[in-house]
């Protein structure tokens, strides 16, 4: 294997438990691309931030080895693991300038002053602050201090720099911009960057490839195109993007297909993903945009009533009743035409390309 | 004026009167503790400032004699008109209580002043004459020493309501015959000393307070708030014993016999006992203990509000978990320093009852001289003159701990 294709990181077989009989992570097995973006997604509790801990060093994995350009650093402090972190809360140093703040990681390191001077100023260059060098962190706003902190993590060069949901404090619009920011940041430097969020649209919009975690262990590492298109669980499905679910039981199986006969008295045909049985519980999930409303039945559609439609500016989201117990969401673009009345009996046709079966 | 400017105008008024009201709230909400700390607090502390400078009684007595001598150069022979009026001044002293006091008075300024007052008095009244050579002869029959100089001196250095003389003796100074200001001799010098050394337990305990509290707080402050509050009330327990049980105990544990000795002893550390009591060591260690919980309280509150993130992060960077601690985290922590030790040391300079039990005569503080001059020698006029040194001592403190908190806006 050439060294361009080597992992940077590569985690294997990686547990970790804090009260010895919960997994907090669980048979961890992830490769970090060299000077890939790439996020660690998943609600709370997840395991996405003991990944980042046990990488950056504060935790120790309870199993398993952590390896660092083949050469494993699981058991290396992490102040000698050369990585750059951004926290939450940034922790800027109150006590010192934002220059003294950037330039921490190089008097640790010994840089000579003249040497220090020039790289703090490049740094804080890099993120937009240039002239802020005296100015001290509480005098500063939220995305400053989010730069001052990123160009605090990046200005000794390190091999990595890992992010704990960097932006989570800033608020929406801030948020956004910032992402462009990281993202130019990213494509610059050319610094592998492994960046953990609860936001999947934040994850989607970042990243070279997602990594979705959930109660600990790692469900799915793709692109985030997909990650979106393609969710290799129910999990997948439903954390990343907008998803309509409905519960049935397999009618038949072909290759690749299957036919699932819904609780609401409807068939419908879609890609199986894994493998199932006849008679067995199945969800079929497909992203609301790709369910289209006709006025007649199609093949693979079900009868519904429209119950609400919220109007959105780009796209209306209509809610479907199909019983009782099942509703469908759909996302109808503005161009697609007038969405129907309330009230109106409609036809769900699920294109079976796009409808994914999960056991 | 337009109907709008008018508009704005009511508008301004009506903010005005609106913060007027409010003003007027505060006002009235905190009127009563105004009132409560004006007449237990700043009126007697005024009133005994007062009284450092204070020096009625010869004023009082002798108002007649002091305008006699205003303008005598203090060397030569007192004006003939001076034995006139201090006659005519000790006449109009009715009761034996009202002599008796300015003869303490003079006393106190020299030796021998008591008995030439009294002895005079008693001798009056005097027969009636206007020759003034007359008085001065009838006056050196009663006592010659009225024609030695010293106890004219006395009285025209004390003619005024105010004087300095009991501040300056606060710190070992004194005004000479002529006005001027010079230092005691040597060895009557006391109160620079004992000031000194009042500073200096009050600078050991609060050093020994911070080095055995900081650990402390910084490991409380680790804990979750339920196991961190549960160990403070063990910290806190000292403050619900009586000060004088706490001084007994330690007078139990910290004597030749008692349980520190005999288990330093038993250790095989010490050959014979260590003497604890009744000097330094004694006091320090009683002082710490009494003292300590006034530096752990400052300094975990702070230290609970600093997020390990600081820690992480300058690890994350490259520094060493030590390096971090010192140069990110114990800056962060100087605002409770600062605030931990101005307490204990404020506290500590103005310490009585345990230097009194548990010290040896050289360990006695500030306190015990105001104690002594207020108890001992009824001298109210030097008692409230050393209180107003420690006062102003502390002031000064407090003043300086403001000026470097603005230079140093972490300690604010």
């Amino acid at each position: 294997m050439n060294i361009a294709e080597s992992p940077l990181v590569r985690f294997s077989g990686v547990h970790k438990s804090y009260d010895g009989s919960t997994l907090a992570v669980r048979a961890l097995d992830l490769d970090v691309r060299r000077g890939e973006f790439l996020t660690l997604l998943g609600p709370s509790g997840s395991g996405k931030t003991t990944t980042l801990m046990m990488l950056a060093g504060f935790e120790t994995p309870s199993g398993g080895e952590i390896l660092f350009d083949g050469k494993p650093i699981t058991r290396t402090p992490p102040h000698r693991r050369n990585f750059g972190m951004v926290f939450q809360n940034y922790a800027l140093f109150p006590h010192l300038t934002v220059g003294d703040n950037v330039a921490y990681p190089l008097t640790v390191r010994r840089v000579a002053a003249h040497e220090r001077a020039s790289r703090v100023a490049a740094a804080l260059e890099m993120v937009r602050l240039g002239g802020m060098a005296a100015r001290r962190p509480d005098q500063l706003s939220g995305g400053q201090r989010q730069r001052v902190a990123l160009a605090r993590a990046l200005v000794f060069d390190p091999a990595i720099v890992l992010m704990d949901e960097p932006l989570g404090a800033l608020d929406k619009q801030l948020r956004e911009h910032m992402q462009m920011e990281l993202k130019d940041l990213h494509r610059r430097l050319g610094v592998t960057f492994v960046y953990v969020t609860h936001d999947q649209s934040e994850a989607l919009a970042l990243s070279d490839r997602v990594a979705v975690f959930n109660d600990g262990a790692l469900q799915q590492v793709d692109t985030a195109d997909r990650l979106y298109e393609e969710p290799a669980n129910r999990f997948v499905a439903g954390f990343v993007g907008d998803n309509t679910a409905l519960d049935g039981r397999i009618a038949a199986v072909q290759p690749e297909f299957a036919e699932v006969a819904l609780d609401c008295n409807a068939t419908l045909r879609g890609r199986l993903v894994g493998s199932a049985v006849s008679g067995a519980a199945v969800q079929v999930a497909i992203r609301p945009e790709r369910i289209a409303l006709r006025d007649t039945t199609r093949p693979n559609s079900i009868g519904a009533t429209v119950e609400d439609i919220v109007y959105l500016g780009d796209h209306v989201r209509v809610r479907c009743i199909v019983d009782e117990k099942t509703t469908a969401v759909v996302k109808q673009p503005i161009a697609a035409g007038p969405p129907p009345a309330i009230g109106a009996r409609t036809h769900l046709e699920f294109p079976a390309e796009h409808v994914r079966i999960y056991a | 004026m337009t109907a709008a400017d008018a508009g704005i105008e009511n508008m301004r008024s009506a903010l005005r009167r609106d913060a007027r009201r409010r003003t007027a709230a505060a006002l009235l909400l905190t009127l009563p503790l105004l009132a409560f700390l004006l007449f237990t607090f700043i009126v007697p502390i005024g009133a005994l400032l007062l009284r450092a400078v204070d020096n009625p009684e010869i004023a009082r007595a002798l108002p007649g004699t002091i305008a006699a001598l205003r303008g005598w150069d203090r060397e030569s022979r007192p004006p003939a008109a001076a034995y006139a009026a201090i006659v005519a001044d000790l006449q109009a002293l009715r009761e034996q209580s009202d002599a008796g006091t300015l003869a303490r008075r003079l006393n106190t300024e020299v030796g021998g002043a008591r008995s030439l007052v009294m002895n005079t008095w008693r001798a009056l009244p005097l027969p009636a004459t206007t020759d003034a050579a007359q008085v001065h002869a009838q006056l050196i029959g009663i006592d010659p020493r009225w024609d030695e100089p010293w106890i004219w001196q006395a009285i025209a250095k004390n003619g005024s309501r105010l004087t300095p003389d009991y501040l300056l003796a606060a710190v070992d100074l004194r005004r000479t015959v002529e006005g001027s200001v010079e230092s005691v001799d040597a060895d009557r010098s006391a109160f620079r000393r004992i000031l000194m050394r009042t500073f200096s337990i009050a600078a050991i305990v609060t050093v020994l307070c911070l080095l055995l509290a900081y650990p402390l707080a910084w490991w409380l402050s680790t804990m979750t708030a339920r196991r961190a509050n549960a160990l403070l009330i063990v910290v806190l327990v000292p403050f619900w014993t009586s000060i004088l049980v706490r001084m007994a105990a330690w007078i139990v544990l910290l004597q030749s016999g008692g349980i520190v000795n005999q288990s330093l002893a038993a250790a095989g550390l010490i050959d014979r006992p260590l003497a604890l009591l009744f000097n330094r060591t004694g006091v320090v260690i009683a002082m710490v203990h009494i003292l300590l919980p006034f530096m752990v309280l400052p300094l975990y509150s702070v230290m609970k509000g600093i997020p390990r993130d600081y820690v992480r992060a300058a690890v994350s960077l490259g520094s060493h978990p030590l390096a971090a601690f010192v140069r990110v985290y114990v800056p962060q922590t100087y605002a409770g320093v600062a605030a931990g030790s101005l307490l204990v040391f404020i506290l500590g300079i103005g310490y009585y009852v345990t230097p009194a039990l548990l010290g040896g005569p050289e360990d006695q503080m500030l306190s015990y001289s105001v104690a002594q001059y207020a108890n001992v020698h009824l001298d109210w006029g030097m008692a409230c003159a050393l209180g107003g040194v420690l006062l102003t001592a502390t002031l000064l403190l407090y003043a300086i701990y403001r000026r470097l908190a603005r230079m140093e806006p972490a300690l604010a």
